[in-house]
């Protein structure tokens, strides 16, 4: 065995025996740094007769090699063994709380909107919108409701001047009204929004939600709207059946006009939508009246349809077992926590309505 | 309106049950809003048990007992009945209760220095028999009944109430009812009996009704009746006065009462005696007064409807009568009054007096003119029946004749309406029942309407009444087709659902809030805009429309930080309002934050700055769709926010104002940022500006950061160092960072330091040492240049 060779093997045991990486590093410049004995081994070749030297090159390659492999196998077992102690001695309680993550909340009321919206985009819809300062016209009288007629005080009305001719919309059926006027039939639309009357009690607000529905076209009758009607419900409230009765009522814009009413038990103090022998009233709707349409340029003889209101509010209520209007608008950061949607939460016709 | 099933039975013969007609009811758009039983004086009396008889401690004849009366603790009655004993059941009066034999109502009383919780009752006080010996002793089949009431109604006949729409003034009278039903087959309707009675008297008192512009009265029919004597009533009156809801009076009130609910014909009763001279139906004079009955005096404007004598207004037209002619137990002379006034004009007065009455309530819906002269003869034969009398002839006024209305009813009309096929034949049963007369022409029926039905104008009304009566539950339901051909949502309306969701995601918690507001508040924020005021608001603060989301937000905030959260973020998307004309309207997301310090164990959370809020308008509107480069950010604010630490943001070239953000000016509330944005003004710039994305070119060369600090004035912003950067070579600098800004020690007061990364890549080859320092001096002279601003050695 040659000196090179002696040193070679006595540095594969230095390198095997080495403990930590400042060791190393010192074994490290030795063999393969400027002056380590691979250099310097190397150097001889110079002064070798040309038929040795590939010999004597590819050798001390294959030892730099070997080296370089036991020389990678100690680092890396030195570095595990490093990592393991710091591992060791880490310990975190991961019982303390995680970092805050601030995620909003979207209003039941919009969520209702979006869930809604949803539905009658299924069955072509689309949302139209009016502003909730309404003309006394588009309000009342192009809705067949006549100045002084006693179907007024239904809607107990904010005005905003003292002729009473602007107003905040008590409903929003204008919406159905500027739609006509600014269109021509078929009409196939829903418009929610904020409504206003001026009543305050338990059970109601002076602002409150509403959802509109107008389809007009040259065939459309009481059957359609009971089928839309129908259908509607039955996503909104993701059942499969549903117990509904139509009521003839009376609202000045339709006429055959009616109530509906679905059918509800009540579980466990909670309310069951759909079944039941409880009735309970949640939109009105009916025929356009003739004289609406011809107030809205629409030629009656031609063109018919249905219409309808429901109280959007109420709606969420029901779906979400709130119990107190009011909440609705109080802000209370709780109540706001406790009933509002998740952000990504968004209503879609192929993932479904609520998660 | 209130009626009995047993009442409805002088109409209709039928032989349904209650329970039937109330669903029936339901079913033709009559609606039952509540059924209960008949209260009467009687229906307090509840059987009980007496569980002990102790002596009286103060009084040897008296004794106190515990007496069971079905509740979950048993009362104190002092008793002085000899048969009251242990386990007796007899029957118990609770205090507010009346004793038929005497009147007298009970009251919680002390006897003998003990409490006394109402009364046991013997026979005689309860009028039932001459008894007065003692107590009524019921037998042992009681115990089960022991808390019920005990007088059952015979045939436990219920009140039901409905709610009748505005335009079905008939069915507030009980024949409207029972007609209805007659139309839907359930009996048959009973006919009027027109039994006669002599007319001894001849009416000799002028009335006359004056022609007038705008005359609510055309015809004013009345009679007079002498020598009653007016009397409470009997009690089978008595007892559907009561089912009214209405307090019986006298026999003569009770009668006109009854006569208006029964045929839906409002009367009214004078005391002959009190009128003056004659009767004039005319328009008021300004300034007129009238002491009506409901104990208020009325001042009267020009041409409201009086009924008056002489002396002056003696009633309101078809709303209410005076206290000056007013009826009372011992009035011997009467006038009856049954007359027809216009709707919109009583509707009118009413509505100018604020006088509800249940007159007026018919009147302003419409009474059929054809029942004045029903109206009077039911009405005398109960006075005389009752009170006794002599009955004049009946004098009519009528400045106008009422004809009923004809329609050309086309039958097709209902199919086409509803979906179904009618039989004409069914058509014509229906509308015949109702009490329409129809004449079958070639192609339509010729419809006559009755009087009594004022809400029947034309053709749809009459589809209304056909499928009414047949019944919804007759339609056939159309499923929905699936087909969509216009987008649900338009391109506005997709921007309010993505903000009102950007926002929610980034911690904001969403509100609805009123769209009124307090004037006062308001004011802080309305900056030039006008105030709205709402002419009637349902209290003064929220007498304004809101010209800002930030009052009722900022109270809200602040109404939460007393429930005590301290760290709180709000916002609303909705209507702000910028006039009192329709469409005058902007839709507004404000956000809004407030946060007190909060400690975290794993970092000090810093307290709430600007940066936060101009973080999350931005993301917001680049959520939206708005590119960073496309925004302009200068710190001209409303005077709500704070002058120095506020900003705007809009679009590069100005015209598109997106937004505002900063702190809330600390006078109006403290440590409180916000943000406005302006959706239409963003739709609007996107609209403008509809770009593709730009297709994505990435570069594989070699960057280089380059870091500068720079000397500038204080006053100099440093967005515009950064644009004098940027214009330097757009290609080429990739990425402009501002990482540190510095004022203090070792910088002259006026100035500040800014430090700036410039990242800087080619997308064609790797930039050497040259190109490096080259891009480096044009940058710095740039600077320099544009803003003043000095490279710090």
């Amino acid at each position: 065995m040659s000196e090179f060779e002696k040193k070679i093997a006595q540095y594969k045991e230095k390198i095997n025996n080495s403990k930590n990486l400042r060791e190393l590093v010192v074994i490290n410049s030795e063999i393969f740094g400027k002056n380590g004995i691979l250099n310097l081994e190397f150097k001889k070749l110079g002064s070798l007769p040309v038929d040795e030297k590939k010999r004597f090159a590819e050798t001390i390659n294959k030892i730099k090699q070997e080296l370089s492999r036991i020389y990678k196998v100690k680092n890396n077992e030195i570095l595990d063994k490093d990592i393991i102690e710091k591992v060791q001695k880490e310990k975190i309680d991961v019982t303390l709380p995680e970092k805050e993550f601030k995620i909003g909340k979207v209003h039941p009321v919009s969520q209702v909107i979006d869930e809604i919206s949803c539905i009658f985009s299924e069955i072509g819809f689309s949302v139209e919108e009016g502003p909730d300062v309404e003309n006394e016209y588009n309000n009342f009288t192009a809705l067949n409701t006549p100045e002084n007629h006693p179907a007024k005080d239904m809607h107990d009305t904010f005005y905003l001047d003292k002729d009473m001719k602007t107003l905040l919309r008590t409903h929003t059926s204008p919406v159905q009204v500027r739609t006509m006027l600014k269109g021509r039939p078929p009409f196939k639309i829903i418009a929610p929004g904020r409504t206003y009357r001026s009543d305050s009690d338990q059970t109601h607000t002076p602002m409150f939600h509403q959802l509109e529905g107008l389809h007009i076209d040259k065939d459309i009758n009481m059957g359609h709207l009971k089928g839309c009607l129908n259908y509607f419900i039955k996503e909104f409230f993701e059942v499969d059946k549903i117990k509904m009765r139509f009521r003839p009522s009376h609202f000045p814009f339709t006429e055959p006009s009616a109530e509906v009413d679905i059918g509800y038990r009540i579980e466990n103090n909670k309310i069951v939508i759909g079944e039941g022998d409880q009735w309970l009233e949640i939109l009105g709707c009916g025929m356009v009246h003739p004289n609406v349409l011809k107030n809205c340029k629409v030629d009656p003889a031609k063109f018919q349809g249905f219409a309808f209101g429901i109280g959007i509010d109420r709606l969420a209520m029901l779906k979400y077992g709130i119990n107190d209007l009011r909440s609705f608008f109080e802000c209370d950061y709780r109540w706001l926590n406790h009933y509002g949607f998740d952000p990504l939460d968004v209503p879609t016709n192929y993932r479904g309505l609520s998660r | 309106m209130k009626f009995t099933k047993n009442w409805l039975n002088d109409h209709l013969k039928t032989k349904k049950s209650e329970q039937q007609i109330i669903e029936k009811l339901n079913a033709i758009g009559l609606e039952v809003e509540k059924v209960e039983p008949i209260k009467n004086e009687l229906s307090d009396f509840i059987v009980a048990k007496i569980i002990k008889a102790n002596k009286h401690p103060n009084a040897d004849r008296l004794k106190l007992c515990d007496v069971d009366i079905g509740g979950k603790e048993n009362i104190k009655v002092v008793c002085g009945a000899p048969n009251a004993k242990d386990g007796l059941i007899t029957v118990y009066a609770p205090p507010g209760s009346t004793i038929p034999k005497n009147g007298m109502k009970l009251e919680i009383s002390k006897i003998r220095g003990e409490t006394s919780y109402g009364m046991l009752c013997s026979g005689s006080e309860l009028n039932l028999s001459k008894d007065t010996d003692g107590i009524i002793e019921l037998g042992q089949k009681f115990n089960n009944s022991i808390g019920k009431k005990y007088f059952k109604n015979k045939d436990s006949n219920n009140v039901i109430e409905l709610s009748i729409t505005p335009n079905r003034p008939d069915c507030l009278g009980i024949r409207g009812i029972a007609r209805d039903l007659f139309a839907c087959g359930y009996g048959d309707l009973k006919e009027i009996k027109n039994t006669k009675f002599k007319k001894t008297l001849k009416h000799n008192l002028k009335v006359k009704i004056e022609k007038n512009k705008n005359q609510a009265c055309s015809i004013f029919g009345s009679c007079l009746i002498k020598n009653i004597s007016n009397k409470e009533s009997p009690s089978w009156l008595k007892e559907r006065i009561l089912a009214l809801g209405l307090r019986p009076i006298s026999a003569v009130v009770d009668i006109t009462n009854y006569v208006m609910f029964d045929l839906n014909r409002p009367l009214h009763a004078y005391d002959l005696d009190k009128i003056k001279n004659s009767i004039l139906v005319r328009n008021s004079k300004k300034g007129e007064t009238l002491k009506a009955l409901d104990n208020k005096s009325y001042t009267l404007t020009e041409n409201m409807c009086v009924i008056a004598d002489d002396e002056g207004p003696l009633g309101l037209g078809g709303i209410i009568g005076g206290v000056r002619s007013g009826t009372e137990l011992d009035t011997k002379n009467l006038l009856i009054e049954s007359a027809y006034f216009d709707p919109t004009i009583t509707r009118k007065t009413a509505k100018a007096l604020e006088i509800n009455s249940d007159a007026k309530f018919r009147f302003e819906r419409g009474i059929d003119p054809q029942s004045v002269k029903d109206g009077l003869l039911m009405a005398t034969k109960l006075i005389v029946d009752i009170c006794g009398g002599e009955v004049s002839n009946f004098d009519i006024q009528e400045t106008k004749k009422f004809k009923k209305k004809i329609i050309k009813f086309n039958p097709k009309l209902v199919s086409r309406t509803i979906g179904i096929n009618v039989k004409d034949k069914d058509i014509n049963n229906i509308l015949n029942k109702l009490g329409f007369e129809t004449k079958t022409k070639v192609k339509n029926i010729e419809v006559k309407i009755p009087l009594w039905r004022p809400d029947i104008y034309g053709e749809i009304d009459l589809v209304e009444e056909i499928i009414r009566i047949l019944g919804f539950e007759n339609v056939k339901s159309i499923e929905p087709e699936k087909v969509r051909t216009k987008s649900t949502l338009n391109f506005y309306q997709k921007h309010f659902h993505l903000a009102q969701r950007s926002v929610a995601s980034k911690g904001y918690y969403e509100t609805i809030t009123w769209s009124f507001s307090d004037e006062k508040k308001n004011d802080k924020f309305k900056e030039d805009l006008e105030t709205i005021r709402i002419i009637n608001p349902i209290s003064s603060d929220l007498g304004v429309l809101r010209n800002s989301l930030y009052p009722n937000l900022i109270y809200y905030v602040e109404k939460n930080l007393n429930r005590g959260f301290s760290d709180q973020s709000l916002f609303e998307i909705g209507p702000v309002f910028t006039g009192n004309r329709p469409g005058d309207q902007i839709t507004v997301i404000c956000g809004i934050k407030k946060q007190l310090y909060d400690e975290q164990y794993y970092k000090k959370v810093g307290h709430l700055d600007i940066f936060e809020i101009k973080r999350d308008i931005i993301q917001t509107l680049v959520e939206l769709g708005i590119n960073k480069d496309e925004i302009l950010v200068d710190d001209k604010s409303p005077t709500y926010y704070h002058p120095g630490i506020s900003g705007s943001i809009s679009s590069k070239d100005g015209k598109y104002l997106f937004g505002y953000f900063g702190q809330i000016h600390p006078k109006i509330t403290l440590d409180t940022y916000g943000f406005e944005i302006y959706l239409e003004n963003v739709v609007s710039f996107k609209s403008h500006n509809k770009k593709n994305k730009e297709s994505l070119l990435l570069s594989d060369f070699q960057k280089s950061d380059r870091d500068f600090a720079f000397l500038a004035n204080k006053e100099i912003k440093a967005s515009l160092l950064v644009e004098a950067i940027k214009k330097v070579d757009k290609s080429l600098i990739k990425k402009i960072k501002i990482f540190d800004v510095y004022e203090g020690k070792n910088i002259p007061l006026d100035k500040k330091s800014i430090a700036i990364k410039v990242t800087i890549q080619s997308d064609h080859k790797t930039l050497n040492e040259s190109d490096l320092s080259d891009i480096s001096n044009r940058i710095i002279k740039s600077v320099e240049e544009q803003t003043g601003a000095k490279l710090r050695s």
